[in-house]
C-alpha cells in the first residue's frame, strides 16, 4: 500500500515538468498557429525561407564551435587546478549572460567601434579601421561572449565532479598523457560537452538581440525574421511557418543529441579531491591564459560602467555621480517611475522564485529522463521552451491566458522564466546524473533507505557541482530576461531590464547615462548571485 | 516514515512560497487611498492597452481617478505593430477597454480589423479637421509627431561642412556614409520616413522613391531595426557617440537631449535638417464588447481634454493634437515642426504599404 503511494506521487512528480511545457508552451504556440494558419508560405516565399534557415543553422553551428573552443580551456583549467580567484572568475563568465544586447552592442561600440581605443591605436600604426558593427564577425564575437559562460559552468561542473582519479589510475596503469585524454577524459566528459554544445546550439539559431544590434538589418535569422514579417507587415501566416521550422530544428537537434549521447556507458562517481594549485611553469601560462581571456570578454562591461560615470555635459571628462543621482528621481513625475531599489527588489524577488522553480523541475525532468521509454522525444519536448520563438509565443499567451483573465497575473513572470531557465539545469543535470552509478541507490535501498531517501541524502549530494552550476545559469537567465519581462510584467512592478529599455526609448544623455547605470548595478546583482550559489559548494 | 514528513513539508513550504511570494509586491502595489465615489466603483480596473512608449504624469491619471472614482490600469504591449497585432488577435476576448497608439500608417488596418466601437466624442469635435482622419467616429487623434532627420552640430561644424538642404542632396557623394535610417519592416520612424520618400519622389515618373534609394544605397546608408541602436550606437550626435552624424528621429529630439542632460546642456548638441518630414498622428478609441462603456467614454475625452494634452510634450515627446495647448519652454525653444510636412491618405498606405516595404527591402538590404 505505501510503497504503491510512494510510487504514484514520484510518476505524478516526474510528469509535471512534461505539463508544464505542455501547458505554457506548446498549447500557446498551438494557439497561435490555430489563429493564423493559412496552409503554411505561399511557394514563392520558399527561397527567402530556405536563405534564412541556411543562414541561421550555418552561423549557430560556427558559433557554437567558437564558443566551445573558448569555453573548454576555461573549464578544463577550472576543474584541474586550484586556480587563482576561480569563484571570480566562475562568477565573470556569467556575466555577459544577463546582458541585454542593446546594452551590449553599445559596450561593443565603446571598445571596438571607430572611436574606441582599439581603433585608435590601429590608425597609430596607419591602418584604416574596419567597420565593425553591423559585420557578422561582430554577431560570432557576441555570440561567444553571451555563451562561453555556459559551456564553462556546464562542463567544468562535470569535470570537476568527474576529479583527477580516473586519469590519475589510467596514467598509473602506464597510459600515455595522449590515451589518457582520448581514452578517459573525453569519452567521461563527452556527455556534458554535447550538453552543452546543444545549449548554445539552440541559443544561437534562435538568436534576436544579437543580431538586430550587432548583425544589421541585412542579417536575419529565423527567429529575427518573425519579427521583421510581424511587427509592422503583420504576417501572422507567414510567422507561424517560420516558427513551426524553428521547432523541428530545435526538436531534430535534442533528438541527434540524445541518440548521440544515450550510448554512452554509465561511470562510476567520484567524490573527488580539491584540485591541486598549477606548479610548473607552462601550468602557469595556462592559468594567465585564462584569465586574459576572461578579462578580455569582461573588457566591453567595464566600458559600460565607466561610461555611466561620465558626466552628462557632451564631450567634458572626469568622473560624475550625475547618472546614479538620477536613478532616485523623478523630476517629470511619471507614472511609470520606479525607484532603483524597488526594480531590484521586483527583479531579486522574481530571480529567486524562478531559479527555485527551475531547479525542482529541472531535478524533476532529469530523474524522468532516467527511464528508457521514449527518451529521444521526451528529451526533446523538455527542450522546446528555449526553441519556440518568442515573439510567437508571446502572441500565444496573450490568446490562451487572456481570455482567463490571467496575462497581468504577478505570478506569471517567475513562472515564464522557470520555463525558460529549467532547460538550462537539466542540461547540466542529466549527464551527471547518468554518470552516477545506479548501484549506489540499490546499495542505499539494501541499507533499508526509501527510494526518496537515496535520491536525497546520497544522489542530490555528489550532483551538487551540477546543481549549482544550474541553479547559477537559471538565476542568470532570470536576471537579465527582457522579452517575457516586456510581454507580461507590469509597469507597477518592472525588473531592470525592463526599467533599462524605458530608459533607451528616449533621447538624452541623462536617459542613456541612467541605462549604464542600472546595467552596472544588474552586473554586480549577477556577479553576486553567481558567488553566492558557488559558495555553497565545499 | 520521517522522510516522508520531510517531502510534505518541502513541497508544503515550496507552494507557499510560490504563492505567496509574487503576492507580496500585488499587495504594495494596489492604491489604497483611492476614495470611490460611487458613480463607478467596480472592483474591475479601466484597462488602457497600449505600446511600450506610452507615458503619462502620475497627477494626471490621479485626476481622472479621482474625478471618476475609477482605478486606471495601463497595459504596455509591444511596440505599435505588436499591441495592435495583440489586438487583434484578441477581438472575441478583449483585454482592454481603451487602445491608445494607433497611428495613421495603421489606421486603416484597425478599422478594418473591426476591433473599434463608434463613439461621437465631444472633444474629437473640437479637434481641427485636418488631424481627424476617421469619418466613421471610432478613432480620435491625440498627438502628432514629425519624422525628421537629426544632425549632430558639432561633427558637422568640425568638418565645415553645412548641413544638407534637401532629400536629394543626402544622396550627393559630400554625405556617403554618413546617414543611418531604421528598416520600414520593423520601426516605426523606419516607415514613416520610406513614406516621405514615397510622398516626396512619387511613384513614377523620371525619378521615382525607388531611384533614390538606389542612390541613398549606393551611398552606404546604414539600416538598424529599431530607433534605439540607430540613435544610441550609431549616431555621434548622441551620448552613445556613434561615428554617423545623421539619423532618422523626431522634430523634437533635439528638445529631448536639452530637457534630459538635467541642466548640463543649454543648446542641443543635435538639429533638424530643414526637408520635407513624414506627420505621424496617433489615435484612441474604444475597443469594441468593453462592459465599461460609459467609463471608456470618459477616458478618451479625459485624453483629448486639456490636462492630459497638457501633459504629452514631457512624457511622448509629441505635440498635443488640441490646438491652443500650453507647451513647455524647451519645447518652443527647441522642437521643430517641418516647413514641409508630407502625408499621404492611411487607406492608400494600407493598400500599399505590403508592396512598398517589400520592394524597399530588395532595393536597399538584398
Amino acid at each position: 500500500m505505501e510503497r504503491s503511494g510512494t510510487a504514484l506521487i514520484g510518476r505524478v512528480a516526474r510528469a509535471l515538468p512534461y505539463a508544464f511545457v505542455a501547458a505554457c508552451g506548446l498549447i500557446p504556440l498551438l494557439a497561435v498557429l490555430h489563429a493564423s494558419w493559412r496552409g503554411g508560405a505561399g511557394t514563392d516565399a520558399w527561397p527567402h525561407l530556405a536563405a534564412v534557415l541556411g543562414f541561421s543553422l550555418w552561423q549557430a553551428a560556427l558559433s557554437t564551435l567558437l564558443a566551445l573552443a573558448a569555453g573548454l580551456p576555461l573549464a578544463w583549467l577550472l576543474a584541474r587546478f586550484r586556480v587563482p580567484g576561480r569563484r571570480v572568475m566562475r562568477a565573470l563568465v556569467l556575466l555577459p549572460f544577463v546582458m541585454p544586447t542593446v546594452v551590449t552592442a553599445a559596450g561593443f561600440v565603446a571598445t571596438l567601434g571607430p572611436r574606441g581605443p582599439l581603433a585608435e591605436l590601429w590608425r597609430e600604426f596607419g591602418g584604416t579601421w574596419p567597420t565593425v558593427i553591423p559585420s557578422l564577425g561582430a554577431v560570432l564575437l557576441a555570440h561567444v561572449f553571451y555563451n562561453y559562460g555556459v559551456v564553462v559552468q556546464i562542463v567544468g561542473g562535470a569535470w570537476r565532479a568527474l576529479g583527477p582519479r580516473p586519469a590519475e589510475a589510467a596514467a598509473l596503469l602506464g597510459a600515455t598523457p595522449w590515451q589518457v585524454f582520448s581514452r578517459v577524459t573525453v569519452p567521461l566528459l563527452w556527455p556534458a560537452v554535447a550538453s552543452a554544445a546543444l545549449l548554445v546550439f539552440i541559443y544561437t539559431f534562435g538568436s534576436f538581440g544579437v543580431i538586430v544590434f550587432l548583425g544589421g538589418a541585412r542579417m536575419a535569422t529565423v527567429e529575427v525574421e518573425i519579427w521583421r514579417q510581424t511587427a509592422q507587415l503583420l504576417r501572422l501566416d507567414l510567422a507561424a511557418t517560420l516558427a513551426l521550422l524553428q521547432l523541428g530544428v530545435t526538436t531534430l537537434a535534442t533528438a541527434g543529441y540524445t541518440w548521440l549521447t544515450g550510448r554512452v556507458a554509465p561511470q562510476t562517481p567520484q567524490v573527488s579531491p580539491e584540485a591541486p594549485p598549477p606548479r610548473r611553469r607552462r601550468e602557469w601560462l595556462a592559468v594567465a591564459a585564462g584569465w586574459a581571456l576572461v578579462l578580455a570578454f569582461s573588457l566591453p562591461l567595464l566600458a559600460l560602467v565607466l561610461r555611466s560615470f561620465a558626466p552628462l555635459e557632451r564631450g567634458a571628462s572626469g568622473l560624475s555621480l550625475a547618472a546614479w543621482r538620477l536613478l532616485g528621481e523623478n523630476p517629470r513625475g511619471s507614472y511609470f517611475f520606479v525607484p532603483p531599489a524597488q526594480a531590484i527588489g521586483n527583479s531579486l524577488l522574481i530571480t529567486v522564485v524562478a531559479s527555485a522553480l527551475a531547479l525542482a523541475l529541472g531535478v524533476l525532468a532529469a530523474y524522468s529522463l532516467r527511464t528508457p521509454t521514449r527518451r529521444v522525444w521526451r528529451e526533446a519536448l523538455l527542450m522546446l521552451p528555449l526553441g519556440i520563438s518568442a515573439v510567437t509565443l508571446g502572441l500565444g499567451f496573450v490568446l490562451v491566458f487572456g481570455p482567463l483573465g490571467r496575462l497581468r497575473d504577478l505570478w506569471l513572470i517567475p513562472v515564464a522564466h522557470a520555463l525558460l531557465a529549467f532547460p538550462l539545469v537539466l542540461r547540466s543535470l542529466a549527464p551527471a546524473l547518468r554518470n552516477l552509478d545506479p548501484r549506489l541507490r540499490e546499495a542505499a535501498a539494501l541499507l533499508g533507505a526509501t527510494p526518496w531517501r537515496a535520491v536525497w541524502r546520497v544522489e542530490l549530494p555528489l550532483l551538487r557541482g551540477a546543481l549549482i552550476a544550474g541553479a547559477a545559469l537559471a538565476a542568470a537567465v532570470s536576471l537579465g530576461d527582457y522579452g517575457a519581462a516586456l510581454l507580461l510584467g507590469r509597469p507597477d512592478a518592472p525588473t531592470i531590464p525592463l526599467v533599462i529599455g524605458r530608459l533607451l526609448g528616449q533621447p538624452g544623455a541623462a536617459n542613456y547615462a541612467q541605462a549604464l547605470a542600472l546595467a552596472s548595478i544588474l552586473l554586480l546583482l549577477t556577479g553576486a548571485c553567481a558567488l553566492l550559489v558557488d559558495r555553497s559548494e565545499r | 516514515m520521517t522522510n516522508r514528513w520531510w517531502i510534505a513539508l518541502l513541497a508544503a513550504g515550496w507552494l507557499a512560497g510560490c504563492a505567496q511570494a509574487p503576492a507580496a509586491p500585488a499587495a504594495t502595489a494596489t492604491p489604497t487611498a483611492t476614495a470611490t465615489p460611487a458613480a463607478v466603483a467596480s472592483g474591475e480596473p479601466l484597462v488602457i492597452m497600449t505600446h511600450d512608449s506610452f507615458s503619462v504624469s502620475e497627477a494626471v491619471i490621479a485626476e481622472f481617478e479621482r474625478t471618476t472614482g475609477a482605478r486606471v490600469e495601463i497595459l504596455p504591449s509591444g511596440d505599435t505593430g505588436s499591441a495592435l497585432n495583440k489586438a487583434i488577435l484578441s477581438k472575441d476576448a478583449p483585454l482592454a477597454d481603451v487602445f491608445f497608439g494607433v497611428d495613421n500608417t495603421f489606421m486603416s488596418r484597425a478599422l478594418a480589423a473591426g476591433i473599434f466601437e463608434p463613439y461621437d466624442s465631444p472633444a474629437a469635435a473640437a479637434m481641427p479637421a485636418d488631424v481627424r482622419l476617421d469619418p466613421t467616429g471610432r478613432l480620435h487623434p491625440v498627438d502628432v509627431g514629425y519624422v525628421m532627420i537629426n544632425y549632430d552640430r558639432a561633427a558637422l561644424r568640425d568638418a565645415g561642412l553645412t548641413p544638407p538642404a534637401t532629400l536629394e542632396e543626402l544622396a550627393d557623394p559630400r554625405w556617403r556614409g554618413q546617414l543611418i535610417v531604421q528598416n520600414p519592416a520593423t520601426s516605426s520612424p523606419g516607415l514613416a520616413f520610406l513614406l516621405t520618400t514615397i510622398a516626396h519622389f512619387g511613384e513614377d515618373g523620371a525619378y521615382t522613391w525607388r531611384d533614390y534609394w538606389r542612390a541613398l544605397r549606393a551611398n552606404d546608408v546604414l539600416v538598424t531595426d529599431g530607433w534605439e541602436d540607430a540613435y544610441y550606437t550609431h549616431f555621434s550626435g548622441s551620448s552613445g557617440a556613434g561615428p554617423r552624424p545623421l539619423v532618422v528621429s523626431y522634430g523634437t529630439s533635439p528638445a529631448a537631449e536639452v530637457f534630459f542632460s538635467e541642466g548640463a546642456l543649454s543648446e542641443p548638441p543635435t538639429a533638424n535638417l530643414d526637408v520635407p518630414a513624414f506627420r505621424q498622428i496617433e489615435f484612441v478609441g474604444i475597443l469594441a464588447g468593453t462592459p465599461r462603456r460609459a467609463l471608456a467614454e470618459r477616458f478618451v475625452d479625459f485624453m483629448l481634454g486639456p490636462s492630459f494634452q497638457a501633459d504629452i510634450p514631457l512624457q511622448m515627446w509629441v505635440w498635443p493634437a488640441a490646438p491652443g495647448t500650453p507647451l513647455p519652454e524647451v519645447f518652443t525653444a527647441f522642437a521643430a515642426r517641418p516647413a514641409r510636412a508630407v502625408e499621404l491618405p492611411p487607406e492608400r498606405i494600407e493598400a500599399e504599404r505590403e508592396r512598398w516595404i517589400g520592394e524597399w527591402t530588395s532595393l536597399v538590404l538584398r
